[in-house]
């Protein structure tokens, strides 16, 4: 069967092309694969991705059970991960590494057609680099760069005599000793961002001074040069490709997949009044929310991080357009800013967030990873994840002040310290809801609000979402996969109701 | 000077005098040129004007530097901004396929503004500053552009005042010009030692090995911190802002119960703070040596959280975000936003700064005989070349020509850098 033009190309002998368990993904396919092959890849491999995702956030990228739980969901997919290849297995091994390179390449086309799909591919590709490539053996590493032809420029023994104490007290895992013993790579710090904005390496000058073990920041920054400039490329050869109408609902299928649900649909649209508000942030907002809105009252402002977050959830549990420029404009006129300062210096953002001004993108309400990952609050912020953001001590104080009991605070606490965020945040919600297990798991502030005014019983003033397939898609997508539901994922269908 | 105090009200008068006679067109466009190297870099430029009433018009650009003085004197802006260079002529934008319309290229900048310290300053809060807090000012200057230059490579950077109560910095290399987002962002993130909301009290958590960019930072810290915090801001001087500070060691751990105590009873016969802050440090040596992971730093925590520069990091990530200009006026305090010399930077003055009000003022004062005689002289000259020269005479006779001269070294060394730059790359090439 022929797909693109690409894999019409003459099949070559595949003999020596898969000489190493890792890739650089440098050549594309050759060979022809069935239809059912190629569907079967592209599921398989996005379902990595996904657990990768879901690892992510659930963990630190380089603990143990990180390390474990994505070792397993790699032999359970028949991914090739393990460097030697024992002869016995030969052709098993070589199986999977056809079926890393081959779903990597369906998925770049799935992936390759919007900004947001490209971001989210090209982070889930280099989290599943990394995890192979620190995994490798020191000698496999040195013949992963070699076989790809990767070099980088040393620093000479002379240098290294006069940077010693500072190349030691840049990176934790270098010792006196061991510095002059490893090899150290200079690069442009434009390379190793990562390292940088971590202030794990030291710089001089504009170059980074990387030891050996930090390798794969270079490695992997490389990785993503390369990546990018391919998906780039993918998307403008991709109308080719989507002629094919065997090809195109499939593709698109797997593009849509990733998103979830994301809670910016508009049936609920006027179903909540301006007064309603107040009672609800106390009954059925996360904690996040209610902080954004109990600091909105109280100062009669909030900056931009902290309008954005809110005005985006508003919006998602139901205020109109009308609502909210009323709803702002009613809190910000009681402090520093007069109604002709609001309407035009903050007017425009409020329709903004409604798609009414500038690109016209209808803002979605950002999810829980959204919140804990991207900008997070500085001086006089009060956006974010109260349980990602605050003070162990303060957010301890917030929740006595909310009369949650000392062992429920400790459970909560507890989920905090293990950087469960989203756990915490849905203990929380069981604790102040009264139930033991909430059946869902939490990736949304507004699927919290939801299933909040599901449980309470306020549905008919609210839109009720109805039990449809994607809260399962929702909920495979959260922290929750990483505990038992990851093994009820094996539908993949599910994956694929949002659209 | 009080005939120059600033009247807001006054600006419509003003700012037309300003952008007629005094604004320094010729360095603007120079600098922003950058020797005409790149193709249309000075117009697919966007600048943003503030006219009266707040009124914002974005996506402004000029092919030239007659088209810019016109547009201006023409549009007199309260405030100017400047953007990224695009890949078209932004006043076009609307014109070009939807999603080709891309910044390109723009100065990696960093902006400092002093209500993000306000946790920390016991004089003055949100937008009032004073000669105690500017300090904060000049401690963020001296951090970050060492590390700027030493740490990252960059040369060319311009430090700019805010003209109210915060300082900009545009660093004009072209590889900072050429960063990409995630590239801004981890130098803005490498910077940043101070970080949470209000929703965290300790804001600065150091580990072990301390970072030398950390060390160095430090010891600039360590420099004005006496001097500053504990003479100046009084940090230790009553029980208030005492137990603040103290708070941030005592929420960390549980302190052994004695030396809590005997803390206490050390500050209720010792009033003097620099004694009492090295009672504090002691006590923190103490515990650092029988163990206690977490609190080892506490000391220099401390310092960090107040007196490390508190960086924007949104404004200097993004390509495209806007950043008022140097030479701007400030619409609330009157005063020209006016590069700061390093080698002055401890007596640099905020009140000192020129404001709009003064040197227009300063325009119209007599001129010396000196001058007369050129201007006699003048008038049998060409019309134009006369109009010109009196323009550049025009600033110099006001206290704005100072800024302007430091304002010509800066492109100065640029121009310098460059040409250094093209004869480095021909001798490559050996091509003579």
């Amino acid at each position: 069967m022929q797909f693109s033009r690409r894999r019409r190309l003459v099949s070559q002998p595949q003999d020596g092309l898969y000489g190493h368990c890792l890739q650089f993904y440098g050549r594309p396919p050759a060979e022809n694969i069935s239809l059912a092959e190629f569907e079967t890849f592209a599921f398989e491999r996005l379902k990595l991705l996904k657990t990768v995702e879901n690892l992510g956030v659930s963990y630190v990228k380089t603990s143990d059970q990180y390390t474990k739980k994505l070792y397993s969901e790699f032999s359970n997919l028949n991914f090739p991960h393990k460097a030697e290849a024992d002869d016995k297995k030969e052709q098993t091994e070589y199986e999977k590494r056809r079926k890393d390179h081959i779903s990597h390449f369906i998925l770049r086309l799935a992936y390759c057609q919007t900004e947001d799909l490209r971001r989210w591919f090209i982070q889930q590709e280099m989290d599943l680099f990394r995890f192979r490539f620190s995994g490798l053996t020191s000698k496999s590493k040195t013949e992963f760069l070699h076989q790809n032809n990767l070099q980088y420029d040393t620093v000479s023994m002379e240098q290294k005599k006069a940077l010693v104490d500072k190349l030691v007290s840049s990176s934790y895992a270098v010792s006196g000793a061991t510095v002059m013993e490893q090899d150290f790579y200079k690069v442009p710090f434009q390379d190793a961002l990562d390292l940088v904005r971590t202030r794990k390496v030291f710089l001089k000058g504009g170059y980074a001074y990387i030891p050996h073990q930090d390798i794969i920041a270079i490695v992997l920054n490389d990785f993503r040069t390369r990546l990018s400039k391919a998906l780039a490329l993918t998307a403008r050869s991709l109308p080719a490709v989507q002629s094919d109408e065997r090809l195109q609902p499939l593709l698109s299928h797997l593009s849509h997949a990733y998103v979830g649900q994301d809670y910016s649909i508009q049936k609920n649209v006027g179903k909540i009044s301006l007064e309603q508000i107040d009672p609800l942030s106390t009954k059925s907002f996360p904690l996040c929310m209610r902080q954004l809105h109990k600091s909105l009252r109280e100062n009669h402002h909030l900056r931009h991080g902290g309008r954005m977050q809110y005005g985006l959830f508003l919006k998602g549990i139901g205020l109109s357009l009308e609502q909210a420029l009323q709803f702002w404009r009613s809190e910000f006129i009681k402090g520093k800013v007069d109604a002709d300062k609001f309407d035009k210096a903050y007017a425009y953002s409020v329709r903004h967030m409604f798609g009414k001004e500038g690109k016209r993108t209808d803002y979605t309400p950002y999810s829980c990873m959204k919140v804990i990952l991207s900008n997070p609050p500085s001086q006089g912020d009060y956006h974010g994840c109260p349980f990602r953001h605050s003070d162990p001590e303060l957010l301890k104080q917030k929740l006595q002040s909310y009369k949650l009991s000392p062992s429920a605070i400790n459970q909560i606490l507890e989920l905090v310290k293990g950087m469960h965020y989203q756990l915490a945040c849905q203990k929380y919600f069981e604790l102040t809801h009264n139930i033991e297990d909430s059946g869902f798991s939490l990736n949304h502030p507004n699927q919290y609000f939801m299933e909040s005014q599901k449980v309470l019983g306020d549905g008919k003033d609210v839109k009720r979402e109805p039990e449809t397939p994607h809260r399962e898609a929702a909920a495979s997508k959260g922290l929750g996969a990483s505990r038992q539901n990851a093994e009820e994922m094996e539908d993949l269908d599910a994956l694929f109701q949002d659209d | 000077m009080s005939s120059c105090d600033y009247d807001s009200s006054c600006l419509p008068d003003l700012l037309p005098l300003y952008y007629r006679r005094l604004f320094p067109f010729s360095q603007y466009y120079r600098w922003l040129s950058y020797g005409g190297v790149t193709k249309n870099y000075f117009q697919n430029r966007e600048f943003s004007f503030t006219l009266k009433d707040d009124i914002y018009v974005r996506y402004q650009s000029f092919s030239n530097q007659s088209e810019l003085e016109k547009e201006m004197q023409k549009m007199n802006p309260y405030k100017i901004d400047i953007g990224a260079v695009y890949s078209h002529r932004p006043s076009q934008h609307n014109t070009v396929k939807s999603g080709t319309f891309q910044a390109l290229e723009k100065e990696l900048v960093f902006d400092i503004d002093m209500t993000d310290y306000d946790d920390v300053r016991t004089c003055c809060s949100a937008a009032d500053i004073c000669s105690s807090c500017w300090t904060l000012m000049t401690i963020a200057v001296r951090i970050l552009d060492r590390a700027l230059r030493e740490d990252f490579g960059f040369q060319h950077l311009l430090w700019v005042y805010s003209g109210r109560r915060g300082i900009h910095c545009w660093v004009c290399d072209e590889a900072a010009r050429k960063l990409s987002v995630a590239g801004r962002s981890a130098v803005a993130e490498y910077l940043s030692l101070v970080k949470g909301g209000e929703e965290t009290l300790k804001k600065v958590q150091l580990s072990d090995p301390l970072h030398p960019f950390i060390r160095e930072s430090l010891a600039v810290v360590e420099h004005y911190f006496i001097q500053y915090a504990l003479m100046g801001q009084d940090i230790l001087g009553n029980s208030k802002t005492t137990d603040k500070v103290l708070n941030l060691w005592y929420s960390l751990t549980m302190l052994v119960l004695h030396v809590r105590e005997d803390l206490q009873s050390f500050f209720q016969s010792e009033k003097n703070p620099v004694k009492r802050w090295k009672k504090i440090s002691g006590l923190v040596q103490q515990q650092r040596v029988t163990s206690r992971k977490g609190c080892q730093y506490i000391d220099k925590e401390i310092m960090l959280q107040y007196c490390y520069p508190r960086l924007d990091v949104n404004v200097s990530k993004g390509v495209n975000h806007l950043l008022k200009s140097p030479f701007s006026v400030h619409p609330k305090t009157g005063r020209i936003s006016v590069p700061i010399d390093l080698e002055e930077l401890d007596k640099f003055d905020p009140f000192a700064v020129p404001t709009i009000s003064l040197i227009c003022e300063e325009l119209d004062k007599p001129r010396t005989g000196e001058e007369e005689e050129v201007v006699e002289e003048e008038k049998k000259e060409n019309e134009i070349e006369a109009a010109e020269r009196r323009k550049i005479r025009d600033y110099k006779r006001t206290s704005l020509a100072k800024y302007v001269k430091l304002f010509d070294r800066f492109l100065d060394g640029m121009a310098r850098a460059r040409k250094g730059e093209i004869l480095r790359k021909s001798d490559l090439q050996k091509e003579f």
